[in-house]
């Protein structure tokens, strides 16, 4: 489904963002991408919809290879990754309903868009997917009405209104509160199985990690250290992602976390 | 060393020795400027007027007072002229500003190298010389009346409004237009959906204060012939007119006044 | 959730359309009307001789290309007289301006003096802000007679009601624990001054200073046409015989020292803070 290959960035100050990453994801499957800060968890997912350039290598969307696409063939293909992002990133400004509109936009030409008439199947999907969330009563609310887990959703359903076949999850839970991060992990993981949705998902809380997804990547100074399932993350493990800690306590909690979600 | 060490005291000093020579040095440089200035000034000055001026001021304030209040009705065509040089104005300067503020914040311009110094010149330029000047250019060009202030006015507002809009864009939140990018939208789009509703209470702030500083500038246009109500100043002045000279200053005094209060009112709505 | 998928039922197939800006729909239209018949008023009463217009285009042209070609020479006595003039009145009025305008700041601020002073300085910086500098400058050409005198008053003034605002502003929203430890110590109302409240808002004094040399250097441009001294008057001079490569040259040189000063201003700002 999607295929990176010696994926390389190195940023203009010299600093080697990414060296020779290689991932395949195979259709639905929901992976993780753990690491300490800085290790190029959000480059990776930027160089894959190229918002930011990768500096060579070759990213695989199905058969279209997407380093190589003029802008136009990007944004076609932008349309089939859905992204969410850290702080939510919703156009504060405009309404709820405007924020889902907007994933609409690369479908749309540029007036039907700027004078906000989108096609009505749109719009139903939008209502479909907020009731889905359950902020369908929000649709007129501005964004910056919203708390920051509602915002969340707002930012997820913009994702899936694009119809994508893959999604790109930057930090999700990074500015929510431990409840709510879990809700928003479970809603993703849960819709990502219900649309058949491959899906990416950086996050820096191995714990949260561990509950939800059948793989886990890890990175470190922009190499892929560790590449299996969730179960595999031992201390020595974590050790080489992270460097050295108390692990214990750490995996000790995700057992307090299963039974807490157990419950 | 702030410290120096005197017949075995320790005497503390805010600055050492060589740098308080150095500052002294400055003051009596700044002195000596200020003195020549002073000096030239006062030599271009007729110090006999200057002597005089307290008999004169009394003698106009003695003519000025009290304001000839029946010439108001004069006015009323003058004050509309004034408020449409403003309002006109302001609008085709915010109209003109926006597109010369993308070209010009660092992170829309198509360019850097080339279409962003154009853009930047055109602020610099419009801003740095006043409406008074521009009016006087316009009618030189253009001929005398309310068309010349109205582009007058436009003129100069452009690089005021275009330099604070500019930097309204450059301090937008860059995750809202790269998540509206993410979506696979056309650059167009990617402006109006994710940079212009960042930017939107920024312009509208900078308009409405941009308008306020406008009818004080607009109601001295007519000074040197662009219409509004400086022209009637102009010509009571002319004619030594002081009643109707000191009901016109009260007029724009009230106007300026109106005006600020209109565009606190405005902002404070707005944000 | 009943409730919500009631709702969602009910808006599929519905038109959606962007909640207005303002939302009563009587004053959405009022402000529109409004504003499209005051656009066509204005209009109305603005005669534009379009006649007039159109020859001036060429004139227009000719100034532009005056821009490309400034003639710095013919009228350079003039030109450097007049500079000379504009700058001494910025520097001497700046000086004189700042040095007024800090007593007259401190008045103004309501936590350091008392009310009857703070009164009378308000009073002092709402008259100057009130009064353009051209207006001022017209009076005070009407009193003292023709020359920079005038002028420097003018800018004088006009520095006091800008400078002592903002600086007032400032010593009212400093910090006042700092301003508090001073008084503590004992410290009369003079040293108060000097050491609790002087450093806090001397960066913003530079700066706005700084700010202050530049407006008033690009008024003191247009003093001049009103009699009060400067290059305005030889602007003036040049526009009226319409010597649009003297005039360009004149506005170019203005445009260069503002930019310098901006500069300046920007890297002493910097320095400061």
């Amino acid at each position: 489904m999607l295929r990176l290959e010696k994926l390389v960035k190195t940023y203009k100050t010299g600093d080697q963002a990414l060296k020779a990453v290689d991932i395949d994801i195979p259709e639905g499957q929901v992976l993780a991408l753990i690491g300490p800060s800085g290790a190029g968890k959000s480059t990776l997912i930027r160089c894959i919809n190229r918002l930011v350039e990768p500096t060579s290598g070759k990213v695989y969307l199905g058969d279209v290879e997407l380093t190589e696409l003029s802008s136009g063939a990007l944004r076609r293909e932008r349309r089939r990754m859905g992204m969410i992002f850290q702080e939510y990133a919703l156009v504060e400004r405009l309404t709820v309903m405007e924020n889902v509109l907007s994933g609409r936009l690369g479908y749309v030409g540029f007036w039907r868009s700027f004078l906000r008439r989108f096609p009505q199947s749109d719009v139903d999907e939008a209502f479909r997917l907020l009731d889905r969330v359950g902020l369908a009563h929000m649709a007129d609310k501005r964004a910056d009405e919203l708390s920051g887990g509602q915002r969340q959703r707002v930012g997820i359903c913009r994702a899936l209104i694009q119809d994508p076949a893959l999604l790109l999850v930057d930090e999700p839970t990074a500015s929510l509160d431990p409840k709510t991060s879990r809700q928003i992990m479970r809603l993703i993981c849960e819709l990502c199985k219900e649309r058949g949705l491959a899906a990416i998902i950086n996050i820096h809380d191995v714990a949260l990690a561990q509950m939800f997804v059948q793989r886990v990547i890890g990175l470190r100074f922009g190499a892929v250290e560790f590449d299996g399932p969730p179960e595999g993350l031992t201390p020595d493990v974590l050790t080489t992602i992270y460097g050295e800690e108390d692990w214990e306590a750490t995996i000790e909690k995700v057992d307090d976390d299963d039974a807490m979600a157990a419950e | 060393m702030p410290v120096r060490e005197a017949n075995n005291l320790k005497i503390w000093q805010r600055r050492s020795g060589r740098e308080s020579l150095f500052h002294w040095v400055l003051w009596l440089i700044g002195i000596a400027i200020f003195a020549y200035c002073w000096q030239q000034i006062s030599k271009s000055t007729t110090w006999f007027f200057v002597w005089d001026a307290p008999r004169i001021a009394n003698d106009i304030w003695t003519r000025a007072t009290p304001p000839k209040w029946e010439y108001i009705t004069q006015l009323g065509k003058p004050i509309w002229d004034t408020l449409n040089i403003a309002t006109l104005g302001t609008i085709i300067a915010v109209i003109l500003a926006v597109p010369v503020a993308f070209l010009a914040a660092q992170n829309t311009t198509p360019s850097r190298f080339f279409i962003r110094p154009i853009a930047l010149l055109i602020i610099v330029s419009t801003r740095s010389i006043n409406s008074l000047i521009w009016a006087l250019l316009l009618i030189a060009i253009i001929g005398p009346g309310v068309f010349a202030g109205v582009i007058a006015i436009a003129i100069r507002s452009i690089g005021f409004c275009a330099k604070l809009l500019y930097e309204a864009i450059e301090e937008i939140d860059q995750t809202q237009v790269e998540a509206i990018t993410a979506t696979g939208a056309s650059r167009w789009q990617i402006m109006a959906y994710g940079i212009v509703p960042q930017i939107m209470p920024a312009f509208a702030g900078i308009s409405v204060f941009r308008w306020d500083i406008n009818i004080r500038e607009s109601t001295v246009l007519g000074l040197v012939g662009a219409g509004g109500i400086g022209l009637q100043l102009s010509s009571s002045l002319n004619v030594l007119a002081w009643p109707q000279v000191s009901l016109i200053l009260l007029v724009i005094l009230a106007a300026v006044v109106i005006s600020e209060w209109v565009s606190a009112k405005v902002r404070g709505a707005i944000i | 959730m009943n409730d919500a998928v009631f709702d969602v039922e009910t808006k599929l197939g519905q038109p959606w359309k962007k909640p207005p800006f303002v939302q009563r729909a009587w004053l959405r239209w009022a402000l529109l009307l409004g504003l499209i018949a005051y656009l066509i008023a204005a209009y109305m009463t603005i005669d534009v001789n379009w006649s007039r217009v159109y020859e001036g285009l060429e004139r227009g042209k000719k100034f532009v290309l005056a821009f490309a070609n400034p003639d710095f020479t013919t009228r350079s006595s003039d030109i450097w007289e007049g500079m000379l003039e504009s700058i001494l009145m910025t520097v001497a009025s700046s000086v004189v301006g700042i040095i007024i305008s800090i007593p007259v700041a401190l008045g103004a601020a309501r936590n350091v003096a008392p009310l009857p002073i703070y009164l009378i300085c308000r009073g002092i910086i709402a008259i100057s802000r009130a009064l353009q500098e051209i207006i001022v400058a017209i009076l005070l050409v009407a009193i003292f007679g023709f020359g920079p005198l005038a002028g420097f008053l003018t800018l004088s003034f006009a520095t006091i009601g800008f400078l002592s605002k903002l600086l007032a502003e400032d010593i009212e929203s400093m910090d006042k624990v700092q301003a508090e430890a001073i008084k503590a110590s004992g410290a009369r109302w003079t040293q108060w001054i000097n050491y609790g409240v002087q450093p806090q808002v001397m960066p913003r004094l530079i700066g706005l200073s700084i700010y202050r040399i530049d407006i008033n250097f690009r008024e003191s441009a247009i003093l001049g046409l009103v009699g009060a001294g400067g290059i305005g008057a030889t602007l003036n001079t040049a526009f009226d015989r319409y010597e649009y490569d003297t005039a360009a040259a004149i506005l170019l040189i203005i445009i260069v020292i503002v930019m310098a000063l901006e500069y300046l201003s920007g890297v002493i700002r910097a320095r400061v803070q």
